[in-house]
């Protein structure tokens, strides 16, 4: 049985396209964010708003992106901010911090230095004391990404 | 040994709601990267950090690898009376730093 040349080109690509895609690292996508939200909100509704996000929209190194989360809280011990958890949409793993407050802490407020493997949504999910969750999300571009010195010839 | 920084204010009034900065030096090697031989690098990050007041935990944070080497955390809390304040992190490798700084309140 002889393959035509062009089934044989087309074969190769297939082969070398199955290759390229089994070394690519494992990507977050939005159903691993929605798995990983879903995680931690369980099936209660996620309401919009209540959560000011302040990172640049865009970023030039992936490695160190600052992040800023206010959440809108009078942090009485009646009504507080319980927790504050941080995804991202396309990281090889979509979590990115977990925070717990307390109405201690008297202002909602956190800053951290995160990572971004490539332009992508990040989104914050807040928790208040009354059990209910709010979110935000933004969009980020990033011009050289994070974590990619191992796949950079790939892509290339 | 990984040294941390912190900054908390020396003195605060009674109820001033204060701002702590932390910062330790720390790889957080997320374990997707691969060396030069294209074997992969094993993970190894911070996983926790809290910080207590009073002796009671006032923060807690939950690290992945997407955050960035160094960790720089900083966040809120209520100056209550005069005391230390704990600081600990914990990681891979069985890493563990412990650091205190004091404050008095008026």
């Amino acid at each position: 049985m002889h393959a035509t040349r062009r089934e044989l080109l087309a074969g190769a690509g297939a082969l070398c396209g199955a290759t390229c895609l089994a070394l690519r690292p494992s990507q977050a996508t939005p159903d691993t964010l929605r798995a990983a939200i879903k995680k931690v909100v369980g099936n209660a509704e996620v309401g919009k708003g209540k959560i000011s996000m302040d990172i640049p929209a865009l970023v030039e190194n992936g490695n160190v992106v600052p992040l800023s989360i206010a959440v809108d809280s009078p942090m009485t011990p009646a009504n507080y901010v319980k927790a504050i958890h941080i995804f991202n949409e396309k990281n090889p793993q979509p979590n990115v911090i977990d925070i717990k407050l307390g109405p201690r802490a008297g202002k909602a407020v956190v800053t951290t230095r995160i990572r971004l493997s490539t332009a992508q949504k990040v989104v914050a999910i807040a928790e208040m004391s009354d059990g209910s969750f709010w979110s935000e999300s933004v969009d980020v571009i990033v011009t050289l990404a994070a974590c990619l010195e191992g796949t950079l010839g790939e892509t290339q | 040994m990984a040294r941390p920084l912190i900054n908390v204010p020396r003195k605060a009034k009674r109820g001033e709601v204060i701002e702590i900065k932390t910062l330790i030096s720390h790889i957080m090697e997320t374990g997707f990267r691969t060396n030069q031989m294209g074997a992969l690098v094993p993970r190894d990050i911070i996983t926790l950090f809290t910080c207590e007041y009073d002796g009671e935990e006032i923060f807690r944070a939950e690290l992945h690898q997407a955050v960035s080497a160094n960790p720089f955390i900083t966040f809120f809390t209520t100056a209550t009376n005069s005391g230390t304040m704990t600081f600990k992190w914990t990681g891979d490798n069985n890493f563990a730093v412990t650091e205190t700084a004091s404050i008095t309140v008026e």
